[in-house]
């Protein structure tokens, strides 16, 4: 091996005295995601003035949330799952099924999509976790179909092809008031509420000792196992999460159809949330996924006014960004700021 | 009895034979010194050592504790640390918080989900002091992947320092290291030698013969020849081991 340059590293070798450095604080909300909250809060009162309407609101939030959830796997963890419209579906179900048969109370549906989400979750992170790659890729794929299989023939629980029909939207009771979410603006604050909830947890997650850990496990999986860490149970537990969350987001999208139906589970709607996050830049960036999920239903809904292929269209934006610009919409936000501020 | 054992380990590779009845017995507060030409096994020796491959025959002892064939996180969580030939790090991490993850405190922590790691002051004064143990003082900030050849190398040992492990295997420290750094690296071992169990393999003789307590020379697989460098100097295998080195 040849001898390289080793420009001397400072300090001398073992030398400990002086007070060491402290990280800096590095966990403060960056603006960018100030200004979309700010954005978003008022988004059913601009909507309407762009031409569109106060329920796409609460569809750009709904993904949004799942999105973000979403990405603490693909982006955070380099966990391709390609099959996770299977928990938005379960979620989705499991809170029409709790509605219908057990109570209709907002809580208790929602608590049943996360929880039935995320136990599904757990059975098929128990099958995929010693995975990773292409493997881990088809495994989940093959998750996914099985489930959407499942809600189309089993219709006696499903509804089959129709889905769960008539649902409700249940007042939020919140023991001292009672708000009702008929409406779509009333909706919507609510999902913006649990949106924010689950921006912060994840914030906080990608923060603490499990989330880093995910992320130094995507680098390089061999190194931290021998540095002790169980991989298996880390892949685990942020699988668990992140299906728990796609739970919260199908339940709350049941809500926004009134229906749960066999559709969201399909393969390419498996595929969107993945578009979703790699236009926003959820690799390379925290906030990327809640970008593209606004930026992917606000394309369909303007590009799906002009043309029946607004796909195709979207798909080609979806190829040009991923082959020129990796890091999507992000990462184009970056590059801007950097122009505009050099030296930063 | 002996810290960490190999007792007759063998370990093929399909129909290749790597390790061929390799026993070699690692004292408590001695280093030790595996050297032998490109090819000999020594790495897999590591790799068998501390679980990364089971040995096809052989048992592996820490502490008189049959560890044969256990996961790797299992023998690290043991107090068995290692660095690798092959620099492996976590590349888009910082220096910082590449050996704040090493940290076994850390690890403790994991499924501590809401705890903010940037304000484990705790964490972060342990990584930064080890850091400075290795001569990375001022580079704490600084990405792994955009750190020089010489400074990963000095992360790759901070990050097994960090487990404050009972034995330390150190796979070609000086690997791709100029005289300057080679030099710098001798004085750390030098002084992580008084408090560490170290076993490490090392094709750089003058900084193997000064920092070792024994030296096996492995070759196809064997240990040829062992003893203290003082005794092996002479020895006609450590010249001809050196040889095929590079
Ligand atoms: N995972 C593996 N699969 C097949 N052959 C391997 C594997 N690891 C090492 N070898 C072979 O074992 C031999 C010894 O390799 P190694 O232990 O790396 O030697 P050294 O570290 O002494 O240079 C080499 O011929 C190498 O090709
Ligand atoms: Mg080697």
């Amino acid at each position: 091996m040849s001898a390289a340059a080793d420009p001397a590293p400072s300090g001398a070798l073992g030398a400990g005295d002086a007070v060491p450095a402290r990280a800096a604080p590095a966990t403060r909300l960056p603006r960018p995601l100030v200004a979309l909250v700010l954005l978003l809060v008022a988004a059913p009162w601009w909507l309407p003035a762009v031409g569109l309407y106060p329920y796409l609101a609460v569809e750009v939030a709904i993904f949004m949330l799942y999105a973000q959830g979403y990405n603490l796997l693909l982006g955070h963890s380099g966990l391709p799952s390609f099959g996770h419209g299977a928990f938005f579906g379960v979620g989705a179900y499991a809170f029409g099924l709790a509605q219908k048969h057990v109570v209709e109370n907002l809580w208790v549906d929602l608590a049943a999509g996360v929880l039935v989400a995320a136990l599904a979750g757990a059975l098929v992170a128990a099958f995929v976790s010693h995975r990773r790659g292409i493997y881990y890729a088809l495994l989940t794929i093959a998750f996914g179909q099985v489930a959407w299989f499942v809600a189309i023939k089993w219709h006696s629980v499903t509804g089959g092809e129709d889905g769960l029909l008539n649902l409700r939207r249940p007042d939020v009771d919140l023991g001292f008031a009672r708000l009702s979410i008929a409406s779509n603006e009333g909706l919507f604050l609510l999902v913006l509420a649990l949106l924010a909830a689950v921006v912060l947890g994840c914030w906080r997650f990608v923060h603490s000792p499990l989330g880093r850990v995910l992320a130094c496990i995507r680098q390089n999986e061999t190194r931290a196992r021998f540095l002790g860490y169980r991989v298996w149970w880390c892949k685990f537990a942020v699988f668990v999460l992140s299906t728990a969350i796609a739970g919260l987001a199908g339940a709350l999208f049941a809500m926004a159809q009134q229906s749960a139906y066999p559709n969201v589970m399909s393969l390419h709607q498996s595929g969107f949330v993945v578009m979703m996050v790699l236009i926003g830049g959820g690799l390379a960036s925290f906030w990327g996924p809640l970008v593209g999920a606004a930026f992917f239903i606000l394309a369909r809904d303007l590009l799906g006014a002009y043309t029946e292929t607004w796909l195709l269209w979207y798909g080609l934006v979806f190829m040009a960004v991923v082959l020129w610009q990796p890091e999507g919409l992000a990462g184009i936000w970056r590059q801007l700021r950097a122009t505009a501020a050099p030296g930063r | 009895m002996a810290l960490f054992e190999a007792v007759r380990l063998h370990k093929r590779f399909g129909q290749r034979v790597v390790l061929e009845d390799i026993t070699l017995a690692f004292e408590a507060g001695t280093t030790t010194g595996l050297m032998g030409p490109n090819g000999a096994g020594k790495t897999t020796c590591f790799n068998v050592l501390t679980g990364h491959f089971a040995p096809t025959r052989g048992r592996v002892l820490l502490d008189g504790r049959d560890v044969t064939g256990l996961a790797p996180q299992t023998i690290a969580r043991l107090g068995v640390a290692r660095s690798f030939q092959t620099i492996s790090l976590f590349d888009t991490e910082t220096a910082q918080d590449n050996v704040v993850v090493a940290l076994p405190r850390i690890r403790a922590r994991v499924a501590d989900a809401w705890r903010d790691l940037a304000r484990d002051t705790a964490a972060q004064d342990e990584a930064a002091a080890l850091l400075g143990r290795v001569g990375l003082r001022g580079r704490e900030r600084t990405r792994a992947r955009d750190l020089s050849y010489g400074e990963r190398r000095a992360l790759e040992i901070a990050l097994a320092l960090a487990g404050d492990p009972r034995v330390l295997f150190l796979d070609e420290p000086t690997s791709g290291l100029g005289a300057d750094g080679t030099a710098r690296l001798a004085d750390l071992v030098a002084e992580l030698k008084r408090r560490y169990t170290i076993v490490m393999i090392e094709h750089d003789m003058r900084f193997l013969f000064r920092l070792a307590d024994v030296v096996h020379v492995i070759h196809w697989g064997q240990v040829i020849a062992s003893g203290t460098p003082d005794a092996l100097r002479g020895d006609p295998w450590v010249a001809r081991s050196q040889l095929g080195a590079g």
